[in-house]
């Protein structure tokens, strides 16, 4: 390749998405804006992997974006962290984008087609912008084009609840944004600069004054509502109910998880552990946020009649789970949070996907609907299984491999009890998958499914890689805890 | 063929057993003798691996490393080849059986059937090849899951509630305390390798052993021992084959090896007896023994009786394996064979007498010994068996496991298991002497009856004339056990 | 004495907590759905001037480097406080765009009305 634009990667990565994004809401016809869209969603990964392989052979890359020099221009910085969370929403966007042609086509009016690929773009820049950016307002830029564009996509469901969803989403969304944008406007006023490593290199001076604690507070109680912390959940369960299916399974894949890692970025690259752990207490009160999460909203799950519904439950319960792993800050624990971003994207999205190609189908996704649902879509149930069986986190799936690292990094951390309510969510997610999978296997198909078949190739081929993908991380893990576990030792490398 | 391939071909073969059989589905006929054939294949690996075991090798195989120390790996060790000696020498008889009953009574989703039974054995099979603790637990999750569609197989309410007590109690108690003993044992050994004389010795103190090994005994769910056993009679509305399955081939045996093989390979027996740490769990079995059998005299449905009585018979195992003495491991390690071979024929005569006379109770039972005099005689042998009665082989594991209770100093255990023998004695005699000498029951016709299908009968003669041949013959089963190391 | 001039000299601090709790208020405890985006807005107001106010230099000029002036205001608030605003405006019209459309499909843009038919779970 040419060298100029191997040396531009890192922007590339954003712009291209975003001058896309313009591109398709010019282009009145959604099949061409789908076209336009499938074409960036395969370079991005091809772009992602480059970085992460040359970061992992030759260290951190650093791009001066416009030519102004860090600190004081905007500094792009990949590390095998962040080029860890670039290949993966990279890769679900590839994934996902095939699946949005039949999925959208049946579910958004066509003169709406272009406008949604052209949100679907410019939600990836952002959240490939949070994730590449060293820029602490850049963040927040991306983090509101990501956001906005969330809304816009959510707002787009079929359903009419879809629009009040998008908009709780928004209030909350917003403030949550705000809060961030209070927090690191403090520690700009306390340091002077934006840039992460300028921050992590002057933060120790300050480390006294009680400013710094205000301001670590904002930060993480308004990343916390973007990604969903227990009890700030209440915008999830709606979003991805009402939601359009590509839309579902695209978010709760990536949108979380960037958050997710915008707020371990902050943690432990930036605050350092000390002051994460000793000042602001918030080992303990992660810790039972995480465990209300994984206890609380499993059992919510569990009662659930709409499917994409119960899985949203889900969803909050396994953002526990990663939060636990971030409040453990060991070795062990930060590395199971760091698999189980990157396993439950992979999980979410075989499970959205199938739940999507149902709703394709049959157009619901209440769980009555499901009954025998096994004998006329096997495939789609396949994956719907193996997802669920990934959920759980039976060995042999993604599942299990981020829970022992996180129940190894609890007992390292000297909590054993925590182990057992560890599994005790794995528990309750065995009763709600266990209800769908009696539904759908051992009831006789209602009147509703007559004449209903298999879901098209389109829909079938990117839920089976997804769920493919949950078994194959389950057994061979070299690439996802071996690039996971050397991103923890940065990050604790840093902390010391 | 090399040792290791001999192991992967040995779990492989029921897998694409499975595959083959779901693809010839629609013919009945190649579908059934593609698990016999799957069957005889599996056989011959595994009489391949004991040659090699018998001769003192070890043969392993190592499949990759899921991350740094959880390997998937196995390796054929004595206790090990023993068990897989049992599961794949019964699943044949279990297949002929099943393919008499299923056609006798024109069961529906016989593919499925096949099918999900092919996957367990591989299980089983796994469980009992396993290198470590990861890959145990490993495959014994994929027993229970594969064998919750057997467990269902009727699809009735009762049949779907049985399957969710199934697949939740024994899902819940391996997570909730299986593994985290799993992860514990990990963060304190380092390794979860299964290492003759144990792998905590030194690393833990009396207190920590003794709540593992509870954690062990009561997440291995499938072992039954009490109070985690109700799933095991829940289970018994599933066609008579899955009793056979779950009572004698593969599912309650893969428990009580999984707790004999962590006693043995995991604390080693040494720390056990040093530390005493086990005590508390020998007295909840010897009193899931006595309690298990007292509950199985109140039961009037057969397979419900049976299902109480296996409880009784598995906690003698998990007696053998905590009085952490040589010859209660050895009595222990005879039990899993002995009561294999005499349970399967208790059950496949259930069934017989369902598929013939149609009958599930006790007390309709009388005089149908008369009509069906082959079933009878074989329910007779198989019930001497379990008794403990020479000349059934079943004599010789009650044998060492009194022997192992005096080593171990434990006197109450041998009056226990002469109480118990009393017991299974006073529930299981009665059924054979009603058969052949009682009145018929008010409302049933013995005329009408004739014996059961001749698949049925052939399995019920090999497995009673084993019951049989073990005691004269348990040569090989014997120096199996003595090649176990212990430290 | 001492405290009062502290309170006094930190007067815009106090303005920016004062249109921040504010806001935050408005949104949480009313329930038209145009009068939250109005509190939302004044919520993310407060941001500007916790930016901006600490930017500023008394007697500083524009940073424009000229003959026989040391003191600058500090640019760069000023700039991301540019990029602030046009989020709040994007955020401020999708959402009243929302309402719109909100109001079309259900009739009202009160929330317990919304609620009251049972609509939202």
């Amino acid at each position: 390749m040419n060298p100029e634009i191997i040396s531009n990667l890192p922007a590339l990565q954003v712009v291209i998405p975003l001058l896309g994004a313009l591109v398709c809401a010019l282009l009145r016809r959604g099949s061409a804006a789908w076209f336009l869209t499938m074409l960036i969603c395969l370079i991005m990964p091809v772009i992602s992997i480059y970085l992460l392989v040359s970061v992992l052979d030759s260290g951190p890359i650093s791009y001066s974006m416009g030519g102004w020099a860090p600190p004081f221009g905007i500094e792009y910085k990949v590390d095998v962290f962040n080029a860890f969370i670039l290949v993966l929403v990279s890769s679900i966007g590839a994934v996902v984008l095939p699946y949005a042609r039949l999925s959208v086509a049946s579910e958004i009016k066509p003169e709406d087609r272009s406008w949604f690929y052209a949100m679907f773009l410019l939600c990836l820049t952002g959240l490939l912008g949070i994730t590449i950016t060293g820029d602490a307002f850049n963040a927040f830029v991306f983090l509101e084009t990501s956001s906005l564009s969330t809304y816009v996509l959510i707002a787009m469901g079929r359903d009419r609840r879809a629009l009040l969803a998008a908009y709780q989403y928004l209030i909350l969304g917003s403030i949550g944004a705000t809060f961030y944008i209070i927090g690191v406007g403090i520690i700009y006023t306390l340091t002077g600069t934006l840039n992460f490593a300028d921050l992590a290199a002057r933060i120790p001076e300050i480390e006294q004054t009680r400013s710094i604690l205000a301001a670590a507070a904002f930060i993480v109680v308004g990343i916390s509502l973007k990604f969903a912390l227990f009890p700030l959940h209440v915008w999830l369960p709606n979003a991805y109910a009402y939601a359009p299916s590509t839309v579902s399974a695209f978010l709760a894949s990536t949108a979380t998880k960037v958050a997710l890692y915008l707020l371990i970025r902050f943690l432990f690259s930036i605050f350092g552990i000390e002051i994460v752990t000793d000042k602001l207490a918030l080992t303990d009160i992660l810790i039972i946020l995480s465990l209300a999460a994984m206890l609380g909203a499993s059992t919510v799950a569990i009662f659930q009649h709409d499917v994409k519904r119960l899985f949203a439950y889900s969803s909050v319960a396994q953002i526990g789970y990663i939060t636990l792993g971030i409040a453990l800050a060991n070795q062990a624990g930060l590395t199971g949070s760091l698999v189980h971003i990157f396993n439950h994207a992979i999980i979410k999205g075989a499970l959205f996907l199938a739940v999507g190609a149902v709703v394709y189908r049959i157009g619901s996704a209440e769980i009555d609907d499901f009954s025998g649902l096994g004998k006329k879509m096997p495939v789609t149930m396949g994956c719907l299984l193996i997802g669920g069986l990934g959920l759980i986190g039976v060995p042999g799936t993604a599942g299990f491999i981020s829970k022992w690292y996180l129940a190894v990094g609890a007992i390292d951390a000297g909590y054993i009890w925590l182990v057992f309510l560890l599994v005790l969510s794995s528990l309750l997610a065995l009763i709600y998958v266990g209800r769908i999978v009696e539904v759908v296997w051992f009831r006789d198909p209602g009147p509703n499914l007559d004449g209903v078949k298999e879901a098209p190739l389109s829909l079938l081929l990117p839920a089976a890689a997804m769920a493919a993908a949950t078994i194959y991380f389950g057994i061979e893990t070299s690439q996802s805890v071996g690039i996971a576990a050397q991103a923890v030792e940065t990050l604790l490398g840093l902390a010391k | 063929m090399t040792p290791d391939t001999l192991i992967a071909y040995a779990l492989v073969l029921p897998l694409a057993g499975a595959a083959l059989i779901w693809v010839f589905g629609k013919i009945p006929d190649l579908r059934e003798f593609i698990t016999l054939a799957t069957g005889g294949g599996l056989l011959y690996m595994v009489i391949s691996l004991l040659s090699l075991v018998l001769a003192g090798e070890q043969p392993e195989l190592q499949v990759l490393d899921v991350v740094p120390g959880l390997a998937l790996s196995f390796k054929v060790e004595p206790l090990g080849m023993l068990f897989a000696l049992i599961a794949s020498g019964l699943w044949i008889v279990n297949s002929i059986y099943s393919i008499g009953y299923m056609r006798g009574n024109n069961e529906p989703r016989q593919t499925p059937f096949y099918m999900s039974f092919a996957v367990a054995i591989s299980s089983t099979i796994g469980v009992a090849f396993s290198e470590n603790l990861f890959t145990l637990f490993l495959c014994y999750e994929v027993l229970t899951l594969s064998t919750y569609p057997l467990v269902t197989h009727k699809a009735s309410v009762d049949a779907m509630k049985a399957g969710r007590l199934y697949l939740i109690l024994l899902m819940a108690t391996s997570m909730v305390l299986f593994l985290p003993a799993i992860i514990w044992t990990y963060t304190l050994a380092g390794t979860l390798s299964f290492t003759p004389g144990g792998i905590l010795a030194g690393k833990a103190d009396g207190l920590t052993v003794g709540i593992l090994m509870g954690l062990y005994v009561f997440g291995i769910g499938k072992a039954a021992t009490m109070p985690v056993h109700f799933w095991l009679p829940a289970a018994m509305v599933a066609p008579t084959p899955v009793s056979a399955f779950l009572h004698a081939v593969a599912v309650v045996k893969a428990g009580v090896f999984s707790v004999l093989k962590i006693t043995v390979y995991i604390f080693g027996i040494d720390l056990l007896s040093s530390t005493g740490a086990s005590d508390w769990l020998l007295y909840v079995s010897a009193g899931t023994v006595l309690l298990a059998s007292l509950i199985a005299m109140t039961k009037d449905n057969l397979k419900a009786r049976l299902a109480y009585s296996t409880i009784s018979q598995l906690a003698y195992i998990v007696v053998g394996a905590m009085l952490a003495t040589r010859l209660g491991m050895i009595g222990g390690g005879l039990q899993i064979a002995m009561h294999a071979v005499g349970k399967i024929t208790l059950f496949m005569c259930a069934g017989a007498i369902y598929t013939a006379a149609h009958k599930t109770k006790v007390s309709e039972l009388g005089g149908l010994g008369r009509v069906m005099p082959y079933t009878f005689a074989a329910f007779f042998i198989g019930s001497l068996s379990i008794i403990g009665l020479p000349p059934m082989g079943g004599a010789w594991s009650k044998w060492y496991l009194a022997l192992g209770a005096l080593e171990a100093d434990q006197l109450f255990v041998v009056a226990i298991l002469m109480i118990s023998s009393l017991l299974n004695i006073a529930y299981l005699m009665p059924i054979t002497f009603n058969g052949f000498f009682g009145k018929p029951a008010a409302g049933v016709e013995t005329g009408k009856i004739k014996e059961a299908p001749l698949a049925c009968l052939i399995a019920i003669a090999l497995t009673a004339t084993g019951t049989v041949l073990l005691f004269f013959f348990p040569g090989t089963i014997f120096e199996l056990l003595q090649l176990i190391k212990t430290r | 004495m001492e405290f009062s001039k502290e309170i006094i000299a930190n007067y815009n601090n106090w303005v920016t907590i004062f249109l921040m709790v504010s806001g935050l208020y408005i949104v949480v405890a009313r329930g038209n759905m145009v009068k939250k985006l109005v509190g939302l807005s004044l919520f993310q107001t407060s941001v500007y001037l916790l930016y901006l106010s600490p930017g500023k230099i008394l007697g500083g000029t524009p940073p424009i480097i000229a003959e026989g002036f040391t003191v600058y205001s500090n640019p760069l608030p000023h700039v991301l406080m540019l990029t602030a605003i046009v989020v709040g405006v994007a955020t401020l019209s999708l959402g009243l765009a929302l309402t719109v459309r909100i109001n079309e499909e259900f009739g009202t843009i009160e929330e317990d009305e919304i609620f009251a038919k049972g609509d939202d779970q």
